[in-house]
């Protein structure tokens, strides 16, 4: 009973200091152009700001980029998860492959994919696949390389009491190395979206393909700052709901397992 | 017996740790090898506009960057790189372990600091360059403000999670604020402040390219966007070669310093495992 309520008091003392923390953050905000401390040219009130986006809200125009934003972001994350899955899966099985990618994997890896942008603009324009070449590049090694570690965590014991128990290869597959590799899928599929969104984005604020990123810069040549923050704040609330979603499902996608990871395999 | 086996047991370990050693050098090179003389068959074969073969690419690569654009173009980029990811380190790993060691700060900030994280950072570009003009220290502020939050947040996380009883044997043995900070704190944190610092690191050298393809005349980024609106392809690609191998390099440096920092922590999880 007393833990229960010390609990409850808990949450709602965490509750009440974060809503404090944002309350506090526009008020600031709300005071640095009203004293002066940068012109409202530079830095719109944060109510002004915030209007605008409840006006953005109710246009449709607005959704709209934030749906060619989305399908950009959600083709990239489903090529590069199942590309990543498959190779990953395989190369991590057969050590031959394993051994002689190493290097490959160890170079290309590192590579920063926005370095691809003038490549992929050479090849397909201002289309969507120029977009879908670097959102896919970069979150193909998130989850290729949490695949590779994963599937070779295979508990040494229960590989050995599988083979012993005379499961085949099928078996193997779906009892030992999908339970063995599927907490490691999870953490490198959460890491994928969150970077597959800031390249979608990059993509068209750089390339230009339609969507929340070229708005942005739209709005910055027309010099609509307020329009540009407005933007920016939706950017960062679509970041949030997308690593909200995806620890939800790590988390639901995990709940038999004991100890859900933790961030060190970043 | 001694005769016997020295002349059969010797000569035979010989070779084998010869060939084993011949064997990782062939699986660390065979692949890469393989794809570049594929590849350069393949641009001779079938010559494609945008994909020049390996020689012309490298061709390109020593009469572009080797010489005075090293000096004008590359040092400086990597001089703001630098300094952003210092910055970024320093910054987050200090707020971090503040608002790690202070519950009400930390509870205050949580939401607002998620959401920092979440904004994708190359949208903060036009804001900086708003605020700051186009500047050296604009580009340096767009690494920092993009940067920052994998170390901070990953440290607040690390601070806060120190075993408790740890903790406690401290204070019973009236360790200074200074000295728990440091041989203990810190040391407890640093795992989760090294994978911190493996994403910052990404992310930065992504943000420095974006800057400078973004608001600039000088620059690598600038450089590889002029060749590709130009049509200099080989030279391009040198681009892309040149920002490979320095993404490469950063992982390398990583990976050194890590182990560095990290050598005890390695040690214990050597110890679980076995």
């Amino acid at each position: 009973m007393t833990l229960a309520s010390t609990r409850a008091r808990r949450t709602t003392r965490k509750v009440v200091l974060g809503t404090a923390g944002i309350v506090g953050f526009l008020v600031i905000w709300q005071l640095i152009p009203t004293l002066g401390i940068i012109s409202p040219e530079y830095l719109p009130y944060a109510t002004e700001t915030l209007a605008r986006l409840a006006m953005d809200l109710r246009d449709l125009e607005f959704w709209r980029n934030v749906g060619r934003t989305m399908t950009a972001w959600f083709l990239g994350l489903l090529i590069a998860t199942v590309a990543a899955t498959v190779l990953g899966t395989i190369v991590g099985l057969i050590p031959f492959l394993r051994r002689a990618t190493h290097t490959t994997v160890e170079f290309l890896r590192p590579i920063p994919s926005v370095a691809l942008i003038p490549l992929a603009v050479l090849i397909y324009g201002i289309q969507i696949q120029a977009a879908l070449v670097i959102i896919v590049f970069a979150s193909f090694w998130q989850v290729f390389v949490q695949v590779l570690y994963g599937v070779a965590d295979v508990d040494t014991v229960a590989r050995d009491t599988a083979r012993s128990f005379g499961l085949s290869r099928a078996e193997r597959v779906r009892f030992l190395i999908l339970p063995t590799a599927l907490p490691y899928l999870m953490t490198g599929l959460r890491l994928a979206a969150s970077v597959a969104l800031i390249l979608a984005i990059t993509a068209e604020m750089v390339i230009g393909t339609p969507g929340l990123g070229r708005a942005i810069v739209f709005y910055q040549a027309a010099g609509d700052w307020v329009g540009v923050y407005s933007l920016v704040i939706v950017t960062g609330l679509l970041g949030l709901a997308i690593n909200l979603v995806f620890r939800y499902i790590e988390r639901k996608s995990l709940a038999w397992h004991q100890s859900v990871r933790g961030e060190e395999v970043l | 017996m001694t005769l016997y086996t020295s002349t059969v047991v010797v000569p035979r370990r010989r070779p084998q740790a010869w060939k084993r050693a011949g064997a990782n050098i062939l699986y660390a090179i065979g692949l890469p090898f393989v794809l570049l003389v594929l590849w350069g068959v393949w641009a001779t074969v079938a010559p494609a506009k945008f994909f020049p073969g390996p020689l012309v690419i490298l061709e390109a690569f020593v009469d572009t960057w080797v010489g005075p654009a090293f000096w004008t173009d590359v040092l400086p980029s990597l001089g703001r790189l630098a300094l952003g990811i210092v910055l970024s380190v320093l910054i987050g790993i200090v707020a971090g372990t503040v608002i790690g060691l202070t519950r009400w700060l930390r509870e205050l900030l949580e939401p607002l600091l998620e959401f920092f994280r979440a904004i994708p950072p190359p949208v903060l570009i036009p804001i900086v360059m708003l605020l700051m003009g186009i500047t050296d220290a604009m580009k340096v502020a767009v690494i920092v403000f993009g940067a920052v939050w994998p170390v901070l947040l990953n440290t607040i996380e690390g601070v806060r999670s120190t075993d408790s009883v740890m903790t406690e044997t401290a204070k019973s043995f009236a360790l200074s604020r200074g000295e728990r900070l440091r041989f203990l704190v810190l040391p407890a944190a640093s795992p989760r402040i090294m994978a911190g610092v493996r994403q910052t690191l990404s992310v930065a050298l992504i943000l420095m390219v974006i800057s400078e393809m973004f608001a600039s005349s000088s620059g690598l980024g600038y450089r590889i966007v002029y060749f590709q609106r130009n049509y200099l392809i080989a030279e391009m690609w040198s681009g892309i070669l040149l920002l490979g191998l320095i993404g490469v390099l950063l992982a390398g440096i990583f990976t050194l310093v890590e182990r560095r920092v990290l050598r005890w922590y390695h040690g214990i999880k050597e110890v679980d495992r076995a």
